[in-house]
């Protein structure tokens, strides 16, 4: 029997509400031992983690998505009640589900605690953040609780070290049967008043008032804009300015390595492959490793704070009036990280119209991966200087894109709610309590993005860069043969081909040929950029003289016209891909990229245009 | 009186919600978010454009409620 215990690993499930805290207590039970992937057939993130009990028994962890009844109302909800009833395909019925309480919420969470454990499965309370609800005075009968839910329940804080330790022991023991069905047949409000009143005695309303004083602010009409618009901006000063040093620390990283390899290698196209190619093509975008996870820091601590809910409170009039919920702000604001978790983050809206709005408007926000192509075009084209005393004007342009981007996804979902019906679209929005956010949750959480942006920079991103070094190396040009190379090689015609195009928005060939890369990733063209000047001209130190190369060859209306171009531009097949495993099927997609390349053109066009009328045209 | 009626800051009892329709599934999950006869409600604050929506407490928690939401949920009047 005890043989038996060692091999096989008990399958538990954490299920919750939301702002329980189940995440923590995930990460605290799990450490680093963590595998994110999907539910098999939607779109809904499954994570799950490994740990052993201190009697030696292993588990295996599934984390639920948050939930506030098993009437589910969005797919996040329809995976954690399937899996929950044991009904969900291709996953195995949990053989213990546990189910997470914050203490802090009790009149929320135990109705819901009860609904689990209607299901009659092996189950077991665990009551988190008791640290806080001690705080507020609130004093709990835990063995009270135990006896009337008929359940193991044990106490948690699972932001503190060793916070878990009472469920760890539990699990070497989990109970192997359901509990018996309640007695009678009590309305469950009612059970959850009756449970409230045996087992917890609650302080006086004065505990509250930190919580209170704190909104009274943050959800004030003038100062709660006020606070919203001061940290938004702080933000994108930060991620431009705080991301320098660290930056520019990579950048010199990788031009000393590649230099060494180059002094390795003996001459030839193996040397030109590894550091043209290879090393130059990685190179350029690990250098915005920096920037990318300041940018989701932000995010995360905005988030775990509690914060990311209020701005919603504060927004969502607005959002009403483009035709959304204030629920669309959040997979909104996360695009600008990224597009492709920002519309997997669209799962939380209700409303499947909402939704496909949402989706429609997530790859206008300024995604991280654009940021390579504006810093580097700014910092090519416009003077560093101070304007106003404190603000940088490379910081003061980029602000210019965001809110570009921001108004143009305005006007299209004001377009699009012209077009569709008007039915209800509920906002029933929770504003958990504010929380310090935890080191190690953020930690995790940054881990689990870099992981993810640099896989793609070591697969997709280098094999492009190779792929743009192939063509654009091959074929050689012929003996006695005047010019850059590159005008000779597949890269170089093919650049010419697309010149009709694009010539009339102002872009070069050299632009064309870095397009085509970049449409796998948009942070590519840079790399793109640095592989065709790199080759066509004598300059081998590719991304460090990438900048003032393009401040020499191109004129200010060109640059003007790609910056324009990559405000609006579907140059991104992973987040056309995550439309597709979104919404089901090629039509969204279309619909998609053909909207976002017209208004890419148009913007280009009209950009280009005035540029020439103010004299920013090639000198 | 109904929740978006209640004026900030002051506090009511729930007396029951509204369905609009059969089965009205704003009414489900406001009942399943704990809006449940006797509770009390606050109302702490209105959100900066035509004081829509609203921010209710209730118990420990706090909602965002749209005021068309707001509007399902029927209060005690005062005896």
């Amino acid at each position: 029997m005890d043989a038996m215990v060692d091999i096989l690993p008990l399958r538990a499930a954490l299920v919750g509400n939301p702002n329980c805290g189940k995440t923590a207590l995930f990460n605290q039970l799990t450490g680093s031992r963590q595998k994110v992937a999907n539910y098999a057939g939607v779109t809904v993130e499954r994570k799950e983690g490994r740990l052993t009990t201190p009697g030696g028994r292993p588990v295996r962890l599934l984390d639920l998505p948050g939930a506030y009844s098993l009437t589910a109302t969005s797919p996040d909800e329809a995976v954690t009640r399937d899996v929950c009833a044991g009904r969900y395909r291709g996953e195995a019925a949990p053989e213990l589900l546990i189910c997470v309480l914050s203490a802090t919420n009790l009149r929320l969470h135990l109705r819901f605690a009860l609904e689990v454990r209607q299901l009659g499965r092996p189950m077991v309370v665990v009551l988190n953040m008791v640290d806080a609800a001690r705080q507020q005075g609130m004093v709990i009968d835990v063995p009270r609780l135990q006896q009337e839910l008929g359940v193991p329940v044990v106490t948690a804080v699972a932001i503190r070290r060793n916070g878990a330790t009472d469920l760890l022991d539990l699990l070497d023991h989990p109970p192997l049967t359901g509990p018996a069905p309640l007695e009678g047949n009590e309305d469950v409000h009612v059970t959850v008043r009756r449970l409230l009143a045996d087992c917890v005695s609650r302080p006086s309303a004065a505990s509250e008032a930190f919580e209170d004083r704190l909104d009274r602010w943050v959800l004030s009409p003038v100062w709660g804009l006020v606070i919203l618009f001061a940290l938004m901006f702080v933000m994108f000063q930060a991620v431009f300015s705080w991301a320098q040093p660290l930056m520019d620390a990579i950048d010199g990283g990788v031009s000393a390595f590649g230099e060494m390899v180059r002094h390795i290698l003996p001459d030839g196209v193996l040397q030109s492959l590894i550091v043209d190619g290879v090393i130059a093509g990685a190179g350029t975008v690990v250098v915005f490793l920096p920037q990318i996870l300041i940018l989701f820091l932000w995010i995360l601590v905005l988030e775990e704070s509690g914060y990311l809910p209020r701005a919603a409170f504060l927004l969502d009039r607005i959002m009403a009036a483009a035709g959304l919920s204030g629920r669309s702000f959040i997979p909104l604001l996360s695009s600008f990280a990224c597009a492709v978790p920002g519309i997997m983050a669209t799962r939380t809206i209700q409303n499947p119209r909402d939704r496909l709005i949402t989706i429609l408007l997530a790859p206008l926000m300024t995604c991280s991966a654009r940021l390579p192509v504006y810093t580097l075009l700014i910092a090519a084209f416009v003077p560093d200087r101070t304007v106003g005393g404190i603000f940088n004007l490379h910081g003061l342009v980029l602000f210019t894109l965001y809110m570009a981007a921001i108004l143009s996804a305005l006007a299209v979902a004001w377009v699009l709610k012209r077009g569709g019906k008007t039915a209800e679209h509920p906002l029933l929005l929770e504003l958990p309590a504010y929380r310090l956010p935890n080191l190690r949750d953020l930690g995790l959480g940054l881990w689990q993005r870099a992981v993810i942006f640099l896989s793609r920079v070591g697969t997709i991103i280098v094999t492009l860069s190779v792929l743009l070094w192939a063509l654009s190396s091959f074929p050689a040009p012929p003996a006695g043969a005047t010019g850059p190379a590159i005008d000779y090689s597949l890269a170089g015609r093919i650049g010419h081909w697309m010149l009709p195009l694009f010539a009339p928005i102002g872009f070069n060939w050299q632009i064309c040929v870095a397009l085509i890369p970049g449409l796998a990733a948009r942070e590519v063209a840079v790399s793109a950029l640095a592989t065709v000047y790199a080759v066509g001209g004598t300059e081998t130190d590719a991304a460090a003289q990438l900048t003032p190369l393009l401040s020499a060859q191109w004129s200010l209306a060109t640059a003007l016209s790609l910056l324009a171009w990559y405000v609006f531009a579907p140059q991104c097949f992973s987040t056309l891909a995550v439309i597709r495993r979104e919404t089901g099927g090629w039509k969204m997609v279309t619909i998609t990229a053909t909207y976002l390349f017209g208004l890419a053109y148009a913007a280009s066009f009209v950009t280009w245009r005035l540029a020439l009328a103010f004299g920013g045209g090639p000198s | 009186m109904r929740l978006n009626e209640l004026s900030p800051g002051s506090e009511a009892i729930i007396d029951h919600i509204e369905d609009r329709e059969s089965g009205d599934p704003v009414a489900v999950r406001l009942r399943e978010l704990g809006f449940v006869p006797g509770e009390p409600v606050t109302i702490i604050a209105q959100g900066p454009f035509g004081a829509d929506p609203l921010a209710v407490k209730i118990g420990f928690t706090r909602f965002a409620l749209r005021r068309a939401e707001a509007s399902r949920i029927v209060l005690r009047t005062a005896a």
